[in-house]
């Protein structure tokens, strides 16, 4: 027997609030994390992530905050991240209620703070998310969202954030991000066939057929999506009963 | 109600706070024993290492104390584990209330990885705290070490081999997942506990 695959919606919020639109069926307030992440809870999401998109540090209070009331509202696991850049950042969000943290330029920068985190707190709070890209020269990392590629080879950052200690890793294609053809399946194969934490797969989510590929040919532990969800192109219970006819473990 | 939390240096109590007030359950964070004692209820969560977490309630003769605890008592996670006989994180005597020991994941095949993390599903529950759960369900798992299953199994979960979500002898129950990450399924959970009768 094996673990139930996760379905994870991402999102993510600026000022305490969700930024891409939503037009989610019979939600008062579709701008609120909270409430959307009630409403995704409730379909049979098996997990959330929470991204804090602010810049200032008005805007880390105010995520605190929504931390803190996603906590005492939400009965299932959520991951937390943005702007994480030195350990006091994950005790103050942990303490908030998360579940986990994700970091991901903090860590290129800095690599030790993966191993600080799992040492302080456990392994299974880390997670850390790889930006990538494929290019001529392979796949390589970005940092800042994307915007500064480094000369980081994915599957070589990946092994060392296993081996430093991360509890899972969140790898984004950007080749694959909002384009919607996919994920990234055979980086994420590669990725899963040789590591030995879980990976969850993101960026290219645009059909339920995607979420059956990377379960079955990337091997992705967990699939993480956003505008499909958020749009209502996919809804969680029609996902989950379609993959379970296609036999993959889900959580129903 | 008074239902009490065992505070210690565990990790991830905030989280049971928050689920029994979801359930309209204010509890009190404590280590004064008159306030264990006396409640109606106790909760024993946490994550954390077996060694220093066992160390802490040593010194604070804590681990005297809930082994002399009558009321219901729901260890959760590494609650479970400390009120096993013996750890085999950092080689670690517990507290002995279930005659039973802990021991770590072995895998066998590159797919089953530990930490066993994520939903998983529990069969075999034959207890008053599965009352209203169909067999099959999911349940929310964070651990690398486990509890084989033996006559306190109360109910079973399969990841590498079979072994013990839960355990229950006498006023003591025990879960290795967390219900306060559960979904529904965990609410009811922490509400039988609330509701069993003594």
């Amino acid at each position: 027997m094996t673990l139930a695959k996760r379905i994870i919606p991402c999102l993510d919020v600026k000022d305490g609030q969700t930024v891409k639109g939503t037009n989610f069926v019979n939600l008062r307030q579709a701008g609120d994390p909270v409430e959307l992440g009630k409403a995704y809870s409730r379909q049979g999401a098996d997990e959330l992530i929470y991204l804090d998109i602010t810049a200032s540090h008005e805007g880390r209070k105010t995520f605190t905050r929504m931390v803190q009331r996603v906590a005492a509202e939400i009965n299932i696991p959520f991951t937390v991240g943005g702007g994480v850049n030195e350990l006091a950042d994950v005790d103050r969000l942990l303490s908030a209620g998360a579940d986990k943290v994700s970091i991901n330029s903090a860590a290129l920068r800095n690599p030790g703070l993966i191993d600080e985190i799992a040492r302080h707190f456990g392994s299974q709070v880390c997670v850390v998310a790889i930006d990538a890209r494929e290019t001529e020269r392979g796949w390589l990392c970005y940092l800042n969202g994307g915007r500064v590629v480094t000369d980081r080879s994915l599957f070589d950052w990946a092994r060392e954030v296993s081996e430093r200690g991360a509890g899972e890793i969140l790898f984004t294609s950007m080749n694959h991000d909002g384009v919607k053809t996919g994920y990234a399946n055979d980086a994420l194969r590669h990725l899963t066939d040789t590591l030995t934490i879980p990976v969850i797969a993101s960026g290219g989510a645009g059909s339920k057929e995607h979420f059956r590929d990377t379960f079955l040919y990337g091997k992705s532990d967990a699939a993480l999506a956003a505008s499909v969800f958020h749009f209502g192109e996919i809804s969680i219970p029609e996902l989950k009963s379609y993959l379970r006819q296609e036999g993959i473990r889900v959580r129903i | 109600m008074k239902v009490a939390i065992v505070k210690y240096n565990a990790g991830n109590i905030r989280s049971v706070v928050n689920a029994l007030n979801r359930l309209g359950v204010c509890p009190s964070v404590t280590d004064r024993p008159e306030e264990l004692l006396s409640a109606d209820r106790v909760l024993f969560p946490g994550q954390g290492e077996a060694f220093t977490t066992m160390q802490y309630l040593k010194e604070h003769r804590l681990d005297s104390l809930i082994c002399s605890l009558r009321q219901p008592v729901l260890g959760i996670c590494i609650g479970q584990q400390l009120m096993c006989r013996h750890s085999e994180e950092g080689d670690t005597e517990c507290l002995g209330i279930f005659d039973t020991d802990v021991i770590r994941f072995r895998p066998t095949r590159h797919e089953e990885k530990v930490p066993h993390m994520g939903w998983n599903r529990l069969r075999n529950m034959e207890n008053d705290l599965f009352h209203g759960c169909e067999e099959g369900v999911f349940a929310y798992f964070v651990h690398s070490y486990y509890v084989p299953v033996n006559p306190c199994t109360a109910a079973v979960c399969d990841y590498i081999e079979p072994f013990s979500a839960a355990l229950h002898k006498d006023n003591f129950y025990a879960t290795q997942f967390h219900p306060e990450k559960s979904g529904d399924t965990g609410e009811r959970i922490l509400q039988n506990f609330l509701d069993l009768k003594v």
